[in-house]
């Protein structure tokens, strides 16, 4: 059974579609990652599904209820926001037990579960600190105590990462991800980074515009975009894509080798000008153009750089490049996939 | 180095060192800060300290003397009857204006914070009670409560709450007539209160908001467990100085029942003045006036610390 299920959900401000027909089924226990670039209509989603929106069509499915215009506290879900949003001026036992206060939980009904979410997430020992005395961590862990106490059918994430500084973020997402397999509640996370959504996914729903582009395991969405919008939001760099025979052909800058390392296999050749290039250390990056294409267009190639010799990259000079038949993916004219390989 | 810093002449030395003076942080933050405390030592500090000596010393305009009596003006003040009645209505007064005015001006920020049509013309309308002067806005009020013209007992009687013969007597009988005072000084108030509420209201973040709802809050539940404690130390600064502005004034009561009717209305202002002014008791009125200074001090120190308390 889906935990939350939207059927061609619309969400309208005005004249501008925010949300523009929607329709996902997050089975029970998964982990759903959200992701697309700023203003997609992913949060705008979330919040519908939480009922802080609501929907202009469309059915939402919460445990098989249909709730399109129950309000939020009787859903039955939970959200962590951007900023957290504590309550300042409550210690973090009472952050905690608001949720289960607000549905008249028994007094020590209530302790036992704050006891049991703060143990769970290690903040057993802050339970009587305020908000502000807490570092970014805690404060995350915290709100995603508060999130869980009341055991929702789903949880939902809006970006809980992007108040933590990089090397924290790290540590975060390993957490977040460990705790909820253990847990095993449903999980739907909004996320425009796709190291996020690509590390911590069990599947990935790729939105632009208010639409679903592809729904897919992270291995599905990064191998077999569905189209191009996919194919070069995913990725970093992203995937070159060039104009040829009146459709569009993609390939991973890091299947874009010199052709002496893919002589094994089926290969299609291009020649290739070094332009500039980047040693990233466990890679190198090299921007160029190919011969008989758009002259304007940078493409770019990931080279392992124990394979390829410092001096062998010369801005200005060609080289014979290759991509093996099988990482070649096609587009037709709108951007869809053409053909599968 | 030496030989260089010695060329230098002398009064060429002595202008540089001036010529920066401004740039200094401590003499130029002085000047600055010299109007403002020459202002209050003046027109405060002066007359302060003259009103202590005065409620201390015998004085009175025909016999301007400074003997020196002690406490003697205190003790025949707290005996007086007629000082501890209007001690008791200043409290009623501050306590029931601000009490009012707090109340209409949550209502009114939560109404102002909806969108609606027209609501910035409403917003700078609300502002009106404030900006009006005083003794323009209190000569409406008296005649909105005058004994044959009230409009207020127009409408009581065309809606049948009254009848024609037992209409009140809105500044004629004592209660109605505190009640009076207190209704129009709350309306003084409020467009403040407002301010208050609506700066404290707008500043809680959204997302607490939103996880309140999610987390199963209602309005209630979230105006009064969320909002109203997150906002508490901005509306208790608000109301510390309402009730310093309360307790000290005298506008309201003197323009609309000059303390009648027998001194019902009378507040510890009123009253200062009528003494130590109209009367010519200086010593008394110091006195009286004086009084008022233990009790905002207590008050004003209790709000401040549990203000900072709640500070989050």
């Amino acid at each position: 059974m889906a935990a939350v299920s939207t059927r061609n959900i619309v969400k309208k401000f005005g004249e501008v579609p925010a949300v523009n027909g929607i329709s996902l089924d997050v089975p029970d226990g998964e982990f759903m990652v959200l992701l697309g670039p700023s203003g997609c209509g992913k949060t705008t989603f979330l919040r519908i599904i939480c009922g802080l929106e609501q929907q202009t069509s469309g059915d939402l499915l919460i445990g098989g209820d249909l709730v399109n215009g129950i309000p939020p506290r009787a859903r039955g879900v939970a959200m962590m926001f951007q900023s957290y949003g504590l309550y300042p001026h409550f210690s973090v036992r009472h952050n905690i037990a608001f949720p289960l206060r607000t549905q008249r939980v028994p007094s020590a009904e209530v302790d036992k579960k704050v006891a049991w979410a703060s143990q769970l997430l290690g903040i057993d020992h802050l339970l009587d600190r305020r908000p502000r005395q807490l570092s970014g961590g805690e404060r995350q862990r915290v709100a995603l105590a508060r999130a869980l106490v009341r055991e929702p059918t789903a949880l939902l994430l809006d970006e809980p990462l992007s108040n933590l500084d990089a090397k924290l973020r790290t540590s975060a997402r390993q957490e977040i991800k460990q705790f909820q397999q253990r847990v095993g509640v449903t999980t739907i996370y909004v996320t425009h980074d796709q190291v996020e959504a690509m590390g911590m996914g069990d599947r990935i729903a790729v939105i632009d515009r208010g639409q679903v582009r592809q729904v897919g395991t992270p291995s599905e969405i990064y191998d077999d975009p569905a189209d191009r919008f996919v194919a070069t939001f995913v990725g970093a760099p992203p995937m070159n894509i060039v104009a040829r025979n009146g459709g569009y052909l993609g390939f991973r800058p890091e299947n874009f080798l010199p052709k002496d390392m893919v002589k094994d296999a089926a290969i299609t050749e291009f020649k290739f000008r070094v332009d500039r290039s980047e040693y990233l250390g466990s890679e190198r990056i090299v921007y160029g153009v190919l011969e008989g294409f758009d002259p304007q267009q940078v493409i770019t190639a990931k080279l392992p750089p124990a394979h390829v010799a410092d001096e062998w990259i010369r801005p200005g000079e060609w080289h014979p490049f290759a991509v093996r038949d099988s990482a070649l993916r096609h587009f037709d004219n709108d951007g869809k996939r053409s053909r599968r390989h | 180095m030496v030989a260089i810093a010695d060329a230098v002449p002398k009064p060429a030395r002595l202008a540089a060192r001036f010529r920066f003076i401004l740039d200094r942080r401590d003499v130029l933050g002085a000047i600055m800060v010299a109007p403002a405390v020459l202002y209050v030592l003046l027109l405060v500090g002066v007359p302060f300290l003259m009103a202590v000596y005065y409620s201390l010393s015998a004085y009175t305009i025909y016999d301007p003397s400074w003997r020196f009596v002690g406490l003697s003006n205190f003790v025949d003040i707290v005996e007086n009857p007629v000082f501890r009645q209007t001690l008791y209505n200043t409290f009623i007064f501050t306590f029931g204006s601000q009490t009012l005015g707090l109340v209409l001006g949550k209502f009114g920020a939560l109404v102002l914070l909806r969108p609606f049509p027209g609501r910035k013309l409403v917003r700078a309308l609300v502002i009106l009670p404030w900006a009006v002067p005083i003794a323009l806005a209190t000569v409406a009020w008296q005649w909105m409560f005058d004994s044959l013209y009230s409009v207020i007992n127009w409408t009581l009687i065309a809606l049948g709450v009254v009848s024609r013969s037992d209409a009140p007597n809105w500044l004629g009988t004592p209660h109605l007539a505190m009640l009076s005072v207190i209704v129009v000084n709350a309306w003084r108030f409020f467009p403040f209160a407002i301010v208050i509420f609506l700066a404290g209201i707008t500043a809680v973040p959204q997302d607490v908001l939103d996880a309140a709802t999610v987390d199963g809050a209602g309005f209630w539940r979230r105006n009064y467990q969320i909002i109203m404690p997150m906002i508490l130390p901005i509306v208790a600064i608000g109301l510390v100085f309402g009730i310093v502005f309360t307790f000290t004034d005298l506008s309201v009561v003197f323009l609309m029942t000059m303390g009648g009717p027998v001194g019902a209305t009378s507040v510890l202002g009123f009253l200062g003045f009528q003494t130590g002014i109209n009367s010519g008791d200086v010593a008394h009125g110091a006195a009286i006036s004086l009084f008022m200074l233990p009790v905002l001090l207590v008050v004003v120190v209790a709000m401040l610390r549990f203000i900072r308390r709640r500070e989050i």
